[in-house]
This record gives structure tokens, sequence and C-alpha cells, in this order.
């Protein structure tokens, strides 16, 4: 049903108003009456340049984000002794865990998007998240002291199992509209959630799970980061076959009519998907709503074309995730709020916008 | 009799439908006509008072349908869409009970287990009357459903797309009792359809609608002439003499 | 419930004056048939013995002071407040999830995973956090907690009401913004808890976090008129809601007003579940178990009998489970985790096998 808004070929969209429409408003919802129709592309082909400047536009954003980010703190790195060396153990892995974790949430959500036709999948509304979760946990009560390794493993492989779940839920359960694949996945994070904390109350680890629970850059010191580097090969996997993942959204029957491996190309999404919810779970905490808002927020400044989206996607991704972080350590400093907090505040509240505003635009 | 007159409805920017204006006597059957898109249902909707009415005024025996109570209204006239999921399992006996509402608010009296019965029997659903809906076929619930609104005992009954989803046999065998609630009954029955033929055969009166707008009305042999027909459908059409009157063809 | 019982006589009361033609009297009611109808009474009854039992041996189990003695009844009256916050959650949670799922139409969603324990939650925090632990000190025991009831069933009843306005369309937008804005309060108050005084965030966990032992009793006088008035209004609109429950058309159709009905019900919902979050705070699937079981257990879309149903299952459940893990294996902080695990798991369960919404 969405299929209809997917991807137009030609690239900047922005310029036809009659493009630039709301990518909310036919995200199928079965009372939906009128058919709507896909206006005809009138535009004239833009130049290189035309193309180029919103993106160079769009990395001094990024730039500038990044550089907020490793000057702002309760130490002053420039002026006070040691400085330099402040800055490498903690802003540096700060910074660049955060701008890998931004960029490659959002694309785990733009990945689940595309492989389910639906906007509003994403880890965190499908319950990959409290899987990691659950299995960061596990891998600490068999393995207590587990190496930071170890526990990647763990968390990925259960975000892993749980998002194929997910998928089983989804062939298993007929949904008519979109809008109920997140209620229901939201749901089962809950359940994977109250498991975890059941866990935890009987072999006292709720602390742990808290720490989960509350995502935050900053515990991120030293080599702590370095796993984060996993999630930059998912991160180019997705610019080479984004494109599959949107033929095998269409079902697998039209997939396989034109030559795809459908299989192949869903549990390769789903890897993809498990393996930066499980790095990043482990290494920072969940990120709730990021990979929802991102592209939901790109596609609707820019229209639905994929291709030249991907960039703007990690951009936007790095944008939010950067902006959290900074007012994370800004708002009680010396003290610090988890950004997830924050995160989960802002997300929340763009999510419900999109969601009023698809309403509203139809 | 229900009168329309100048009545509007917008959705969003684009979609109008009307101003309509036509009127629906008492007694027979009515059929609301016309492409997919065309307003049928929204006009039907807005006659059954499910639907506000933007601008001007539907009248049901000359009471205007905004300022009648709905309970009140809730007796002179029934409606049915076409999508009904129930979320409590039902049994038919229970569902065609809750048609008897506007009467006993719930409580069933000995004189509403009557109307009950005697709606079960005319669409012989009696040998089912205990099965609960999710074990009947699609046509066995269909005719449940417009028992329900027969049970309501009102004059008018308002069906929307009733022969959706059932296939040839059941949707002939639905047309049929809709045409003798209308004979032997006595109800006004309004009926949206897509099937020219259907219609044709079956309505007494037939009311043509297109873009939003009712483009004619009359009785079936007024209709069923191709020009009329390409005008109404923007297809062309053949009409031929049937065993049983004429017979549109259009492919 | 006798009267119940009998306004809905399906079959054997009505067997004495046989129909004549057909073999089985005709007549319509809650129950399909006698064996319907006895399955439901047994039910009851099953329910009120397990509820009895557990009852008494909350009380009574390892009470080492004789009876009669002053001791005795002090133990038994302590445990008693334990059994008064367990009835009142119960009935809550049954009422308020029972009416919720027949308003909107479905049944998955409740109240508590719609957010409306997390609103109460953020007034909660909100309070402490804007007026501190001094401003607190200046509405007594009784104002205060008027105020955040009160507060929390304004929020709720408008933050719903517009939700169903219409002007979002179908109720599962409307369940997932609810879904959503649950989340977000739920952050909005660790937001608010993560940057206010510690001594201030000590004050409100002893409120946040409570549980059956130590619910805060202090408020009790005041939770069970408001539930017990609010029980009584939904009971006697129990009718209407068999109504609502077949949705808008229907309802309308029938001269129902459906979107006032639904509002008036969210209102009583909300009233509810800010009576049951102020003893015990937040428990997402109590609500949703409770209900399925008696959606299933009596098979029926008459509200008389499944609320009553929905009560004593919740008794049931809590009880049994309050007594079992505090007095049996001495683990009586786990009672609300365990319920809400079994919850989540039949929760799951049920979208499994129902494979929709």
């Amino acid at each position: 049903m969405t299929s209809a808004h997917t991807s137009t070929q030609a690239p900047g969209p922005a310029a036809d108003p009659a493009l630039r429409r709301d990518p909310m408003a036919r995200a199928a919802d079965g009372d939906d009456r009128f058919c709507w129709v896909p206006p005809v592309p009138v535009r004239r082909p833009k130049t290189r340049w035309q193309r180029t400047w919103p993106l160079l536009v769009g990395g001094l954003i990024t730039l500038a984000v990044v550089v907020t980010s490793l000057f702002v703190g309760v130490y002053d790195v420039v002026n006070a002794e040691g400085g330099w060396a402040m800055f490498q153990t903690t802003r540096v892995p700060r910074t660049v865990s955060l701008v890998l974790a931004g960029s490659a949430m959002a694309m785990a959500g733009l990945v689940m998007q595309l492989m389910t036709q639906n906007r509003f999948v994403e880890p965190t509304t499908t319950g990959t998240t409290e899987w990691a979760g659950l299995g960061l946990l596990i891998t600490l009560i068999l393995f207590p002291g587990a190496p930071l390794m170890v526990r990647m493993v763990g968390a990925i492989v259960f975000a892993l199992v749980g998002t194929l779940v997910f998928f089983l839920f989804l062939r298993r359960v007929t949904l008519k509209s979109s809008l109920i694949v997140p209620i229901v996945g939201i749901m089962l994070g809950a359940v994977v959630g109250a498991a975890s904390t059941f866990l935890a109350l009987e072999t006292d680890m709720l602390q742990q799970v808290g720490q989960w629970f509350n995502g935050s850059f900053t515990s991120v010191v030293g080599s702590r980061y370095l796993p984060m580097w996993a999630t930059l090969v998912v991160l180019v996997a997705v610019f080479v076959i984004a494109d599959r993942f949107t033929v095998a959204g269409l079902g697998k029957d039209i997939a396989t009519n034109v030559g795809l491996n459908y299989t192949a190309v869903v549990f390769t999404g789903v890897t993809m998907v498990a393996l930066v919810t499980g790095v990043t779970t482990v290494v920072i905490g969940s990120l709730p709503f990021l990979g929802l808002v991102v592209p939901n927020l790109v596609s609707m400044v820019r229209g639905d074309d994929l291709r030249s989206n991907l960039p703007w996607v990690c951009m936007v991704g790095v944008w939010i995730v950067g902006v959290c972080d900074i007012l994370a350590r800004v708002v009680i400093a010396p003290f610090e709020v988890p950004v997830s907090v924050i995160l989960g505040i802002v997300g929340a509240g763009v999510f419900v916008f999109l969601l009023v505003r698809r309403r509203r635009g139809a | 009799m229900i009168t329309l007159e100048n009545v509007s409805k917008t959705y969003g920017a684009e979609t109008t439908i009307g101003p309509v204006s036509f009127e629906i006597p008492a007694g027979g059957v009515t059929a609301l006509v016309g492409p997919n898109g065309a307003g049928k249902s929204t006009v039907l909707t807005m006659m059954g008072r499910l639907q506000e009415v933007d601008s001007g005024t539907i009248t049901v025996n000359g009471r205007d349908i905004t300022g009648t109570s709905s309970r009140e209204l809730a007796k002179t006239l029934a409606i049915l869409r076409q999508e009904n999921h129930f979320i409590t399992r039902l049994t038919v006996r229970q569902l065609v009970g809750f048609g008897r509402y506007p009467y006993s608010r719930g409580r069933i009296t000995v004189e509403d287990e009557k109307y009950i019965s005697e709606a079960i029997d005319f669409l012989n659903l009696t040998a089912y009357e205990n099965r609960y809906l999710d074990q009947l076929s699609g046509g066995q619930r269909q005719r449940a459903y417009v028992a329900m609104v027969l049970a309501q005992d009102t004059d008018y009954v308002l069906l929307d797309e009733p022969l959706n989803n059932l296939d040839m046999q059941h949707s002939v065998q639905m047309m049929k009792q809709l045409r003798r609630t209308a004979d032997v009954l006595g109800r006004t029955v309004v009926i949206v359809m897509h099937d020219i033929n259907f219609a044709a055969a079956y309505a007494d009166q037939i009311v043509a609608m297109n873009d939003g707008r009712v483009s004619t009305v009359g009785t079936p042999a007024e209709i069923m002439r191709p020009d009329v027909l390409q005008g109404i459908f923007h297809t062309p059409f053949e009409v031929v003499d049937g065993p049983a009157g004429p017979l549109a063809v259009y492919y | 419930m006798p009267d119940v019982l009998k306004t809905s006589s399906a079959g054997p009361d009505s067997a004495q004056a046989p129909a004549s033609t057909a073999d089985r009297p005709r007549q319509s009611g809650p129950f399909t048939d006698s064996r319907h109808r006895t399955r439901y009474i047994l039910l009851v009854a099953v329910l009120v013995l397990v509820s009895a039992g557990s009852t008494l041996g909350i009380l009574l189990w390892d009470n080492k002071a004789a009876p009669g003695t002053r001791a005795f009844e002090l133990i038994v009256g302590m445990r008693m407040d334990a059994l008064v916050v367990i009835a009142v959650v119960a009935f809550c949670q049954a009422f308020a999830t029972v009416s919720f799922q027949t308003a909107t139409g479905n049944r998955i969603i409740t109240p508590s995973i719609m957010g409306f324990e997390a609103l109460y939650t953020v007034i909660q925090t909100a309070t402490v956090f804007f007026l501190g632990a001094a401003g607190l000190t200046l509405f007594a025991g009784g104002a205060q907690f008027f105020l955040q009831a009160g507060a929390m069933v304004l929020f709720a009843t408008a933050l719903y009401t517009w939700l169903l306005s219409g002007r979002l369309g179908s109720i599962h937008i409307m369940l997932l913004v609810g879904v959503v804005i649950g989340g977000g309060l739920g952050s909005l108050s660790s937001f608010m808890q993560r940057i206010m005084d510690p001594n201030e965030f000590d004050l409100l966990t002893a409120r946040l976090f409570g549980n059956i032992g130590n619910a805060d009793t202090a408020n009790l006088k005041y939770v069970i008129p408001i539930v017990a008035v609010t029980g009584l209004v939904i009971w006697l609109r129990a009718r209407r809601m068999n109504l609502v429950a077949l949705g808008a058309d229907v309802t309308n159709n029938l001269g129902l007003n459906h979107k006032r009905e639904v509002m008036v019900s969210l209102f009583l919902v909300s009233v509810l579940m800010s009576m049951t979050t102020s003893l015990i705070g937040p428990m997402t699937f109590l609500g949703f178990l409770v209900a399925t079981l008696a959606y299933s257990a009596t098979d029926t879309y008459d509200h008389r009998l499944v609320l009553p149903v929905a009560f004593l299952i919740g008794y049931a459940i809590l009880s049994t489970a309050y007594f079992v893990l505090r007095h049996v294996f001495y683990a009586q902080g786990a009672v609300t985790v365990i319920i809400e695990l079994v919850g989540g798991l039949v929760f799951l369960f049920v979208i499994m096998r129902k494979g929709r919404l």
C-alpha cells in the first residue's frame, strides 16, 4: 500500500511543490477511502551544482555539531592543563561514537522501514533494542565480568533473534494497518523489557539494566568506543544495497519476480540492524525513536528519493544525537542527563507531530 | 419520504460531494448507483446521520435529521454500513437483539423477542440463531446484520453495499430478501450498489451519482439506456433485452 | 449479582414454559444456553473460593499471636491494609481496562499501555519538581492528593478526548499516539527526576515506587469512596457499553451518541487509573491480563457479567501472588514484576493467536 510513494527516481523533488508532499500522507491505514495518485513529475533537471550545494551546507552543519561536541563540557580542554590529554581520552571518543551511533541508528531505522514498507518501524518500535538489552543482561549473568566483546556478541545475537521474532510476528499477524505494527512492536519490547527487569531483580543486576535503559555517552572513554567502528561497515553497506531493501519491501513475490533472493536480502538487513543495535546498546544504551524520526523528517523535507536521501539520513542522525548529547551535558552541568531521556522526549514529540500532521495534511 | 436539499460535504481541499438534491419516496427499493468515489456511500451515511452534513438539509418524514434526537430517529430510520467488525463475540440472536435498543435500552422485553424472532425468520436464519457470527459464512453473516436493522422496526432501511464480498448466489438471495422487505414488510429500502444490472432488476427507483453529484434519477426503464448509462459510468454501453428486463452490457 | 442472573435468564428458568414449536425456547440474552450460564456461575464460585482462600491465607498464615488477643488484631489489621489495597487496585484496573477497551473498540490496548499511569507519574514528579520539598508541605495530605488526582483526570480526559475527537481519524493513530506519548511522558518524568535535588528525589521515590506491602494507605479514606462511586456509575452505564462495543456506526444508528459515551467512559477510566496509580504506582500489564482472562472466561458481550468477573480475577491473581510470594517465598517485592511478566506473555500470546488487533 505504501508502495505508491517509495522512490521517484529523479533527484531533488523539493523543487516541485506538488512533490514536496507529506511522507505520511498515505502511510496506509485502513480507512482512507480515496486512492492517492502520485503527481506526474514535471520539472527541469538540476545542474550538478544545484544538487551539490545543499549537501555542502549539510556537511558544514554536521561539522559544526561535531566541533561543538568536541569543545563543550565541564573540563576546559583549551586552556586548562592536561587539556589535550583530556580531549583525547574523553571528547574524541565521545564525539566519534556519537557520530557513528547517530548515523548508524538512523540508517538502521531506514533499513527496517524499507524492508517492511512501514514508516513507523525502527529498533525501538520493534523490540530490537530491548532484545539487545536482554542479551547484554544474560551474557552478564552467564559470564560475570565478561569483556566488552563478549557482551557485544550476546547483545547482537539477541537483537538478531528478536528482530527475526518480530518479522515472524508480522507474518503471523494479519496487519491491516501500518499503525498496528509499531504498537505490536512496542508491546513486544515492553514484554522483553519486563523479562529483563525480572531477571535483573532475581540476580541483583537492576543497576545494569538501568544503565542500559539510560543510554548515555558519558561512559565512552578511552578505547571503549572502538567497537562503534563496526557500525561504519553497516553504513557503507547500506549505501551500496539500499535499493534491494526497497524491492524486498514490496513483498516476497514481487522481489522474487524481479530476480532478487528475498530471504537473503531480508536476512542481510536484519543482521545489519541487529549489529548496529547490539553494538550501540552495549557501548551507549538505547537511543529511542532516533531511527524513526530521522528518515521521516528527511523524506518530509526532501521527498522520497532514497538514493539522494541516504547522506541526509546520516547527517540528520548526527545532528539530533549531537544536539541532544550537548543538551545532556549542559542542562545540569557539572552532572549529566542520559541522552536517551532527552531523545525520548524529543523523539516522542516529533513522532506524535508526524502522526498528527499526517492526518491534518491528508 | 426522505428529501435531500442542496446537501454537500467537503473532504480536505479537493473532494466535495454535492450539492445533491433528490427524493426517496416512501415504499419500494431505491438503488444508489455510480462509479467508485462518486459519493454514493457518503450521501447514504449522511442520510443515516452517521456523518454530518456540511450544508443543506435532509428530512425524513418531514423532520430535519439534524434537529431530531438521534434516539427518536433510530425508530424511523436504520442504516447498515459495509464493514462491521465487533470486538465482542455475538450469536446471531444477540446481534439481532441489539436492533431493539432504541425501544428497550438494552433490557429485552417479551415484545422485543417477538420482533427479534420475526427478523431472524424473515432472513431464514432460524436454524443459525444461536450460532456465533464468526461461525457463519459471509452470506449468512451479512444476513444477520440485515436482520439486526430489520428488528429495529424502522420505516427506512439504508444499506451500504450489502452485496460486497458476496458471491453471485448470495447476492441474488440478498437482493430477493431486500425486495421482500419492501414488498412484504412495507419498508422503504435504500441500497448503495455497484452492479447496474442488479439495481435494474430489483429496484423501483435508481439514483445515479457521478463526481459527487446526482446525474440521473429515474425508474430502471429510464436509466437502462445506452446514452444514460454511458453518461454515468464513462464507458460504452449496450442494452439488450434479457428474459427479465433490460440488461446492460459493458464488456 | 443475583440481579444479573435473573435479568439474563436464557435457559432453564424459561424452560418451565416451553415454546410451542422450537425444542429450545427462543430467547435473547447474554448467555447462549443453559450450559453457558452454569459455566458462568461455576466460574464466579471458583473465583470467590480462590479469593477467599488467599484472603484468609494472607490474614492468618504465620500469625503467631493467639486469636482474640490484641496482638492478633493488630497483625490482622496491618495485613488488612494490604488486602484493601489489592482489592482497590484490582477493581480499578479491571473496571478501567474493560471500559477503556470497550470505548476504544479494541481488546489489546489498555489505559496503562496508553500512558495514563505515565501521566500520573509526570504530575507527581512535576509537583515535586516545581514546588520543591518546601512547597509540598504547604498542602496537607488530602489537598495534595485531590489536586494531583484532579490534574491527572483533567489532563487525561483532555488528552485522550483530543486523541479520540476524530481529528486524527482512525483509532489506530490514536492508539499509536497514546503509546508514544506514554513513552515520552516516561522520559519526561525521568528527565525531571534526574535534574531535581537528590533530597526531593528521595521524597518522590517514596511515593512513586510503592508496592502492595507499603502502599500509601493514608489516602485510602478518599480513594475508596471515589472508586466506589465511579464503579457504580460504570455499572449503571453497562448496557450502553454493550452497545458502544459494537462500534460508532452501529451505536449511532441505534440512537446513542457514540462520541459522548466514549468521552464519559474515558473520564471514568482516568479517575480509576489515578486512584490505582496513587496507591501502588504503574502496572502495565495487569489490566490487560485481567480483562483478557475475563473476556475469554465469560464469553459474553454483557458488561454486567464481564465486569465483576474481571474484578474477581484481578483480586484472585493479586492476592494469590501476594500470599504465595510473601508468605511462602518471602519475595514480596517480586509480586508486581511477576504479574507484569505473565501479563506480557499472555499479551503476546493473544496477539499471536488472534492475528489482529
